[in-house]
């Protein structure tokens, strides 16, 4: 009986133990994201006040009203940016899925000359963290004139994501059996027609997550963007954070309200993925 | 409506050659089963025949077209593979009616083909399921059906009940026995289970190391094999193999024990001559627990060294020569390790082969 007790405190205890470091994870996870969002709607007096001010006092809608409005007032070509943010996330993402999946597949069915050496390759440049790029990528830019535009930002993204969604790809595909494609070959199907209506719907969950990754990575990208983009004309999102800051002051209130407008796309794609992923990944087509 | 010839085919990757040129002619409607052990090159062999495969050299024939580059979808053919391949994102429905969609047929008529296979197949309770929730024994009739609707020339098999429990194995075993007699049709058949060889086929093929050892019914791969190869690997327990010298009508096995050269094999025997003697365990029995004998056989004194009683009859582990061999006892009774038994050896059933070339010499 007595030991009973003991065996079931102690796994009360560890359980509480566990739930108190998660609780701490998630507020160091958490609590800056919380506070971007809560600094959205506070006046700029109560967000720089020192002792800072933990409960909100008065909550609203000025910021966001003040960056939708006229530039004199605080505003900044809010549509504009997103609009950029958007055909060059999505862009760079489609193009960056489409060469993965052509990689991915071939890296993960064919055996071909240097083949793991051209994959050891392939991620080797993602050792180079990207900023050392910006220079080289700035002249190379300019000369051939594609500074400002969005095909410049799209290439840049494309090459910086199309080594990963071919590694995630090619990891997927690997999972799909390769009987599945001959199977599909032998009931009628061409090489291709095998690949759009097996192999692929069995291995789209990859693709789809490899999509998240490339399109969050564009979309959140800021050190080189902030190089290749001058004018309204290309500026992305996060370098349109930068409109906040003047000379001698930095508008935190509006940068909030522009890094929530920010997070929602991303946040509302990831949970609309997220399902299908899940839904995607029931593999049992073969002997279980 | 399709036979199936290979001729001298061969199949090499870069520098290794795994299939030998192979010549094989199978008949419309027949039942062929390759066997052989692992690695021996039967599933090239298939794939080949399948168009999964290139063939590096000679000549495939299905019906009356060579198809040696011709791609699987222009062939005619079905296939069960060991892993069954079905699609998972598909439900049972789809599955099955999958090759007909892709060939345009009507809706209406790929419903019809599909009910027919499930009806066959008892699969109409699971059409709406998704393979991921079928049993083992399920996918592989899903895997079958997926075959039958298309009413190919060719269904083509590989080891497709390896995956499944030796009952259900035994019991797919005759539906596919079953489904051969139903909807007629050339079956080429993968495995290295020589029972399920011997159960159906109508001729079984031999292979070992990409070279085809024999080809026959199965009765005839039994009772007369070819070399001592096809003799160990065909048949349950396999034959015992006893080296020894033809000398004066007698083989003098290796401790000085001989034995009668048997009267079938006189006049192909020399003095002098290396030979290995072949019995099954059916052809050595305890005297007095035995099938009648009609011709000659010799009788031996010999110590059991452990019995295996599997109800109608026992078998005996013994020893020639100083040769591990088994025999077989009808009508049994409780044996003793250690027990000294009369054997008798049925000599007009015995095989004997020539030690160089390991051919018999029937
Ligand atoms: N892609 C390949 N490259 C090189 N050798 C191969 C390749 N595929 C198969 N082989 C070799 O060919 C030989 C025959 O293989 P195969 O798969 O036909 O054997 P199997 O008779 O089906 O054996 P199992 O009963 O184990 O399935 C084997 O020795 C194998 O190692
Ligand atoms: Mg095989």
């Amino acid at each position: 009986m007595d030991e009973n007790r003991h065996h079931r405190l102690r796994a009360r205890t560890l359980k509480g133990l566990q739930l108190f470091a998660l609780f701490i994870a998630m507020c160091f996870i958490c609590i800056p994201g919380l506070w971007v969002v809560l600094n959205s709607f506070r006046p700029t007096v109560e967000i720089m006040a020192k002792p800072p001010v933990w409960i909100p006092q008065d909550l609203n809608l000025d910021h966001y009203r003040a960056m939708f409005g006229g530039v004199g007032e605080g505003g900044v070509p809010v549509l504009r940016y997103f609009t950029n943010s958007l055909i060059i996330s999505v862009t760079s993402t489609v193009i960056a899925i489409l060469v993965g999946m052509a990689g991915g597949y071939a890296f993960a069915r064919y055996q071909f000359k240097g083949k793991a050496a051209i994959f050891i390759g392939l991620m080797l440049t993602r050792a180079v963290p990207g900023v050392a790029l910006s220079l080289p990528l700035f002249i190379v830019m300019a000369r051939t004139g594609l500074i400002d535009t969005h095909i410049g930002l799209i290439l840049v993204y494309v090459s910086l994501n199309v080594p990963f969604t071919i590694w995630l790809i090619d990891g997927f595909f690997r999972q799909v059996p390769v009987e599945l494609a001959e199977a599909a070959e032998i009931d009628g199907c061409t090489r291709w027609q095998a690949f759009w209506k097996v192999e692929f719907p069995v291995a789209r969950a990859g693709v789809a997550s490899a999509g998240i990754f490339a399109f969050l990575t564009s979309w959140n990208e800021y050190a080189l963007a902030s190089q290749l983009t001058r004018s309204t004309f290309s500026k992305t999102m996060p370098v349109g954070l930068r409109d906040f800051t003047s000379e001698f002051t930095i508008n935190w209130g509006g940068m909030c309200a522009l890094a929530v407008l920010m997070i929602i796309p991303a946040l509302i794609l990831t949970f609309l993925v997220q399902k299908h992923l899940i839904a995607g990944l029931t593999f049992g087509g073969v002997k279980g | 409506m399709a036979q199936v010839n290979l001729r001298n085919v061969v199949k090499r990757y870069g520098a290794l050659q795994v299939v030998h040129g192979v010549d094989l002619n199978i008949d419309d409607n027949e039942f062929v089963v390759l066997v052989g052990p692992s690695g021996c090159g039967k599933s090239t062999t298939l794939r080949m025949i399948a168009g999964l495969e290139a063939i590096s050299g000679g000549e495939i024939v299905i019906g009356d077209r060579v198809v040696n580059d011709l791609p699987p979808r222009h062939r005619n053919i079905s296939m069960v593979f060991q892993n069954y391949a079905l699609y998972p994102h598909m439900s049972v429905r789809e599955n099955l009616g999958f090759s007909l969609k892709i060939a345009k047929k009507t809706q209406a008529e790929i419903d019809q083909a599909v009910d027919e296979a499930a009806e066959i197949l008892s699969l109409t309770e699971y059409m709406d399921r998704k393979p991921g929730a079928l049993s083992g024994g399920q996918r592989q009739r899903v895997a079958m059906g997926r075959a039958i609707v298309r009413h190919p020339d060719v269904f083509l098999f590989d080891e497709p009940l390896s995956n499944l429990d030796a009952k259900l194995r035994t019991q797919m075993r005759t539906e596919i026995k079953k489904l051969h007699q139903k909807v007629n049709s050339t079956i080429v058949y993968v495995t290295h289970d020589q029972v399920e060889a011997m159960t159906l086929a109508d001729r079984i093929v031999i292979m070992r190391d990409g070279h085809i050892e024999q080809v026959g019914t199965p009765l005839e791969v039994f009772e007369n094999p070819a070399n001592t190869f096809v003799a160990t690997f065909i048949g349950s327990p396999p034959m015992n193999l006893l080296a020894g010298r033809v000398s004066k009508d007698r083989i003098v096995l290796e401790n000085g024990l001989d034995v009668p050269v048997p009267g079938q094999f006189s006049d192909k025997t020399h003095e002098g001559q290396e030979v290995i003697l072949g019995f099954r365990a059916d052809n050595l029995m305890p005297v007095g627990h035995a099938m009648p004998m009609g011709g000659a056989s010799a009788e031996l004194d010999m110590a059991v060294t452990l019995s295996e009683p599997l109800g109608t009859e026992t078998l005996l582990f013994t020893s020639i020569a100083g040769k591990e061999v088994q025999a077989k006892m009808l009508n049994p009774r409780p044996v003793a390790p250690g027990e000294r038994l009369s054997f008798q050896l049925d000599l007009t059933r015995c095989h004997l082969f020539d030690a160089q070339s390991q051919n018999s010499l029937r």
